[in-house]
């Protein structure tokens, strides 16, 4: 195993973060941990680089434990914080030196891993950290995050805020490091992103909703789900919501989606309800389900 | 969205923008974008990090001047009249809303100040807002101890509380779990059925499909402006998100 968590505690006063949180994420592998803000995604990857101590339980990070050996766990990792924690004043090339030395090693030792991010962004490398886009800080960010060549890398929401075509790029960099052996635990608040992941947990108030693969995940989800749309959309959301035999009712892109209390739902009785609710052009099909409805379903 | 075919209600336009350009140096954020938002309507605004959104809406919202071109919004001009745009508008975005360390109450009240409404219409709104909300329970907590989610729905009506025509919404629903997230997308609906017009930028792309309109932009220019459905369409794909990595990646 390459992570190991059992039983994971941690409060701040009053607010506990995490609740007795246990999984294991194996080598090589790309595992999500997926969940809105405040879900306590990045207390846990605080505890797992050694920067907090939890309460309770225990953790190992390649094989060592996160207390005791936290210092050869800091010589195995690479962190890829929320927030950009580079030096703003430094080049980026004077970042990436200066993260190589501290690690012990150089740039040319570990370029290979580097090479297919750090291209883009070397027409910049005299320009100070602190005037690069977004999308180069990123790049730069996990660089920096690479170049003592870790066994496991932690990636706490590196994607939020960015829009969908670097969002995409980000994921088939992370393919292709997973490619080159690399451990990854990744964060997000992207339901999308957890379909690219081998395994996820969906996390929510410091509790794990479920751990699997995203097919299995969304196999697991009990309802028949169904694609409402009228000409109305507003009207349509307020009278799904007000029709007894509703389960849920929650719009997604074009649609609503829909799903009814009782097992022999019939669409047709539906549609009636809506026409009387006077919505037009009213269609309702069966529709896969999404990691977003599974997620719904179990926070509710 | 059907409800465009409503009666008379959207043909005013309260967002009118001509050739509106910004440059800084020799670099030029905003290039000539020409577009129109219709009174009522929920106007999806949305472009790669660093297309030019955030330049384009601070001009609209009278706290930027234009390089050239004209925009007129909320009946008023950009160049001339910014003060009273400030005041016609609402504004929210994921980085600044709210007083953290001032209690529920307290930012209703403050923010009702600010936007220069009486003590009774102050009081008024706010019992209003705190039943709509159900933050009665939390009234006199720190905004700072809110679930996030919360936050952004109370963000949103603080910046409804003077009754703007135009609400400007910023990446409003960032990091919010998809239940709220969706809460705060009917909230949407309601203002909008209600008159108000809504302009938003969102990275999710289903949530571009809420809209009645969406613009994308590109390098500083408006690359593609329609319904969503026309849109994917013209594109020859099924979803908004494959509209946006066909248009931003070229």
């Amino acid at each position: 195993m390459s992570i190991k968590i059992e039983h994971i505690s941690k409060s701040f006063k009053e607010v506990s973060a995490l609740k007795d949180i246990s999984f294991e994420v194996k080598e090589g592998e790309l595992f999500g941990l997926i969940g809105p803000d405040g879900a306590g995604k990045t207390t846990l990857f605080r505890i797992l680089t050694t920067l907090l101590i939890a309460d309770k339980g225990t953790a190992s990070v390649a094989g060592y434990d996160a207390v005791q050996n936290y210092k050869d766990i800091r010589n195995h990792v690479g962190y890829m914080p929320g927030r950009f924690s580079l030096y703003q004043d430094l080049t980026v090339e004077e970042n990436l030196e200066f993260f190589a030395t501290i690690f012990g090693t150089t740039i040319e030792e570990n370029y290979d891993l580097i090479k297919d991010i750090y291209v883009q962004i070397e027409p910049f490398k005299n320009r100070r950290a602190g005037k690069l886009s977004g999308g180069m800080k990123q790049k730069l960010a996990l660089s920096c995050a690479l170049i003592h060549k870790p066994k496991v890398l932690f990636l706490d929401e590196p994607t939020t805020g960015v829009d969908p075509v670097s969002r995409k790029e980000f994921w088939e960099m992370l393919k292709r490091l997973q490619q080159k052996g690399i451990t990854i635990l990744v964060s997000t608040p992207y339901m999308d992103e957890a379909a690219l992941c081998d395994r996820i947990a969906l996390i929510q108030d410091g509790k794990i909703l479920e751990i699997d693969t995203p097919e299995a995940i969304i196999n697991h989800y009990p309802k028949k789900i169904y694609d409402i749309k009228a000409d109305k959309m507003y009207e349509l959301i307020l009278s799904l919501n007000a029709y007894e035999y509703n389960h849920s009712v929650y719009p997604f892109g074009e649609f609503v989606h829909y799903t009814d209390k009782r097992d022999d739902f019939n669409p047709q009785d539906l549609i009636q309800f809506l026409k009387t609710k006077g919505l037009q052009h009213i269609t309702i099909q069966e529709t896969e389900t999404t990691i977003e409805d599974t997620f719904m379903e179990l926070a509710r | 969205m059907g409800r465009i075919k409503d009666g008379n209600m959207k043909k005013t336009n309260v967002i009118k923008a001509e050739k509106l350009t910004k440059k800084f140096g020799d670099f030029t954020a905003v290039n000539a974008i020409t577009f129109e938002v219709k009174k009522g309507e929920i106007f999806g605004f949305l472009g790669a990090n660093g297309a030019g959104k955030t330049t384009a809406m601070k001009m609209l919202i009278g706290i930027s001047t234009p390089t050239s071109g004209d925009a007129e919004v909320a009946g008023f001009d950009v160049y001339k009249n910014a003060e009273a745009i400030k005041k016609n508008i609402g504004y929210m975005s994921q980085k600044f809303a709210l007083y953290d360390d001032l209690t529920v109450k307290e930012n209703i009240t403050f923010f009702g100040g600010i936007y220069g409404l009486s003590r009774t219409q102050i009081k008024e709104k706010r019992t209003q807002l705190i039943n709509e909300l159900g933050l009665q329970e939390v009234t006199n907590e720190l905004v700072a101890s809110l679930p996030l989610g919360w936050k952004q729905k109370l963000a949103f009506s603080v910046a409804l509380l003077h009754e703007p025509k135009i609400i400007f919404l910023d990446e409003p629903t960032g990091g919010v779990d998809p239940i709220t997230r969706r809460q705060f997308w009917e909230m949407i609906y309601k203002t909008a059925h209600n008159g108000t017009t809504v302009f938003v930028t969102t990275h999710y792309m289903d949530e571009a499909e809420y809209c009645d309109r969406v613009s994308i932009m590109v390098d500083g220019k408006i690359e593609a402006l329609d319904t969503p459905k026309e849109l994917k369409k013209q594109f020859k794909v099924d979803s908004m998100n494959d509209v946006f990595l066909k248009l931003a990646r070229g």
